[in-house]
């Protein structure tokens, strides 16, 4: 080897390592968020190679909001068997069944919102003291400001203007009891990054990032997957069509796009030609102008 | 895309909204076509409802409510960008006195720093705090914009008198590598398209430049440290035995066979292989995190630094610091703080203030003591164990800190170790 210097991709990875390395060190009981999602899927293979060869020292925790896309779950029951991981659910059904919250009404109705009740809870019960996130600061405006290391008070919020100052690669995760963090190891990538990291290292994702034929409806300028949870409106028809995701959420509002792209090469090609913003196709983020931050100083993701 | 020997350059940019600092960033990403349709509608539905003529390239970086309902960049944010030849981190902080912390935050990181200053009014106080941020953290290359070409004429005396007011200001200060571009953020001029209207200038267009900029030797690849941050034990059938130092390489390169000193225990050894997930490496250099195997058993932990036998960092108690204090509540006399350094944790006192900064005029002060939210000073500080570590100039992840205070959890200060 003649240069002493990473390509950008090696230095993200051993950016993301060392922040994961010091999420076990500095806390008890760390748990990944783990959604089936590409971005925590590679948080989770990036916690593979931090704690290699040892197995990765925290489980899985996810929150299920009752309306998945059935590949995920078997994606995630698989990647847990060979891992050898704990898995924690956090479920928003039982949280709807115990009252704790209530479900949303309407056409557009989602339990999208409903989710930062159970996460809380599950974070609570678990007495968890860092839930690992896979945000991206590219994503959205409001996680542009995030912080590594990102502090929760003891109702999970996260109040964006009073954030510790973070500075060089030292990381405060200290906390009194009842408060939690958040960490987010991949903060410094961009979804193009994802995919040629998913592609380099040659990452299982779940089919439906892949384009296949699928029963949609069209709404809010995407192709929302026809499923037993969506409310058909007067005028909207059911059509099959190729399509794949670029996120995968609730199966009630994650659009589709029309793609030919099956393989993850083709997906990255796509994916940098792209116009619009991944999340451009995700209706939670749409209701409003500062969607995200509103849901996330609640404690959302 | 082809990026296999791409390298990743963080810059910060500093400066207010009048500075152009906003539409600086926005043609930046906007040239470069890393703005996307849906975020450009957005922009322009915004500038539409503000009554602005055009799109307002300002408006991208704008993230928080708050921001967006005062104009103004209250806290770091970060911004990225392709292009065929390098991948781009922005911290885009606020330029304002009150905000010191957040540029400090942002420079902590940087390669690179953009300076922007006014053609119409020169080298001002703003200008000169942040050069001094950026030579206090030691950013190893500083590009000073000199933006609004377009309301002088696209004149080249502007341009040469604003060299020389920088030059003989930043002479007093440590920096090493500094460039002059004369821009136009608003028109596009010599950001990321050489500009028609300035002939005489000779140089490349900042884009280029934050392109082609060498970069590699912006991290200590002297001296060796590595500080431990975990140990891994896997305890398996097929691992029974091992044991492995877990940490990032903070400077310099490690490789199988060195001989190694365990700080602060002192025990030697030799590195038995160098691992990680896919592979053993013959050789790892810094930033890669890796674990380490040595051919001892030695009792090492979380906060050792294992280090070459022939060069090792200083060892002491007693540290001169430049502090800056980044908490609403001054600092408290003789009160005990949590000091973090590489992956070590002690706690430390500020035994005395030898001086404060004003960093408007860079005059000392030894007789206001007092240090406040945004106060620089340079301190006398005292560990309960020795702390191990290089200068900040030689080094910077062996000669920074932060200070915690205990009773709030809150980071308070960052300092740079003299």
């Amino acid at each position: 080897m003649s240069k002493y210097y990473l390509n950008y991709l090696d230095e993200l990875e051993s950016e993301a390592i060392y922040v994961l390395r010091e999420v076990w060190a500095q806390f008890d009981n760390p748990v990944i968020l783990f959604s089936g999602g590409k971005d925590s899927i590679v948080v989770t293979h990036l916690a593979k190679k931090a704690f290699y060869p040892a197995k990765i020292p925290f489980a899985l925790m996810h929150v299920d909001t009752g309306h998945n896309f059935p590949e995920t779950i078997k994606f995630r029951d698989d990647l847990i068997e060979s891992l050898g991981v704990r898995l924690i659910v956090g479920s928003v059904q039982e949280s709807i069944d115990q009252g704790r919250v209530a479900e949303e009404k309407g056409k557009n109705a989602t339990r999208n919102a409903l989710q930062i009740t159970t996460l809380l809870d599950a974070i609570e019960d678990n007495k968890v003291d860092c839930a690992i996130g896979g945000g991206r600061r590219d994503e959205e405006k409001a996680r542009a400001k995030e912080r590594f290391f990102s502090h929760r008070d003891d109702f999970g919020q996260w109040d964006p203007k009073n954030q510790r100052p973070e500075l060089w690669n030292i990381f405060n995760g200290k906390h009194f009891e009842g408060e939690h963090f958040r960490a987010f190891p991949i903060s410094n990538w961009t979804e193009m990054d994802v995919w040629n990291y998913i592609n380099r290292e040659n990452i299982q994702i779940p089919s439906l990032y892949f384009a296949h034929e699928r029963k949609v409806v069209w709404r809010s300028n995407s192709w929302i997957p026809y499923s037993e949870f969506l409310q058909l409106e007067e005028n909207e028809e059911v059509v099959s069509k190729k399509i794949r995701f670029r996120t995968l959420g609730d199966i009630t509002i994650t659009g589709g796009i029309e793609s030919d792209a099956d393989t993850v090469e083709k997906i990255a090609q796509e994916v940098s030609a792209m116009r619009q913003t991944e999340r451009g196709n995700r209706s939670d983020d749409k209701r409003s102008e500062t969607a995200m931050e509103d849901r996330k100083r609640q404690g959302y993701f | 895309m082809q990026i296999d020997n791409n390298q990743l350059l963080r810059f910060t940019t500093a400066g207010s909204v009048d500075d152009g600092k906003s539409t600086l960033i926005g043609r930046l990403l906007f040239d470069s076509k890393s703005i996307f349709e849906d975020q450009l509608e957005a922009i322009e539905s915004t500038s539409k409802k503000k009554g602005h003529n055009g799109v307002d390239l300002a408006l991208f970086t704008d993230g928080l409510r708050d921001e967006r309902e005062q104009g103004i960049t209250i806290d770091v944010a970060y911004r990225y960008f392709t292009t065929p030849k390098r991948k781009f981190i922005i911290a885009d902080t606020p330029g304002h006195i009150q905000y010191t912390r957040n540029m400090i935050t942002g420079a902590s990181t940087a390669n690179a720093a953009i300076i922007l200053v006014d053609a119409r009014h020169g080298v001002i106080e703003q200008t000169k705090r942040h050069a001094f941020i950026a030579s206090l953290l030691q950013i190893p290359h500083i590009i000073v914009c000199i933006n609004k070409m377009d309301l002088v004429e696209f004149k080249e005396e502007a341009y040469d008198k604003i060299i020389a007011q920088f030059e003989e200001f930043s002479s007093k200060l440590l920096v090493k590598d500094v460039r002059f571009i004369p821009i136009s953020a608003l028109l596009g001029d010599n950001v990321v398209k050489r500009s028609e209207n300035m002939a005489w200038y000779q140089g490349a267009p900042l884009l280029h430049t934050l392109e082609t900029m060498h970069i590699s030797s912006d991290i200590n690849k002297v001296d060796a440290r590595f500080p431990v941050q975990t140990v891994l034990r896997p305890q398996s059938d097929e691992h029974r035995d091992y044991r492995g130092y877990a940490g990032r390489i903070a400077s310099g390169i490690f490789r199988k066979g060195d001989e190694i000193t365990v700080m602060p225990s002192g025990f030697t050894s030799k590195i038995k292989s160098i691992d990680t997930l896919e592979n053993e490496l013959d050789e790892a250099y810094a930033p890669m995190s890796v674990s380490i195997t040595l051919e001892d058993d030695i009792d090492i932990s979380r906060g050792d630094m294992i280090v070459r036998t022939k060069n090792k960092p200083e060892s002491s108690q007693d540290l001169e610091v430049m502090l800056c204090w980044l908490n609403n509540e001054a600092a408290k006399p003789r009160t005990k703080y949590v000091v973090r350094h590489t992956s070590n944790e002690q706690m430390a006192m500020v035994k005395e203030v030898i001086y404060k900064i004003d960093i408007n005029t860079l005059a000392r002060s030894s007789e206001d003591k007092e240090m406040g939210m945004n106060d620089i000073c340079k301190v006398k500080l005292r560990t309960t164990k020795p702390l191990l570590f290089d200068s900040y100039r030689e080094n910077r992840n062996t000669g920074s800190l932060i200070l915690v205070d205990p009773a709030t959890n809150q980071t308070v200060a960052a300092g740079m170790i003299v």
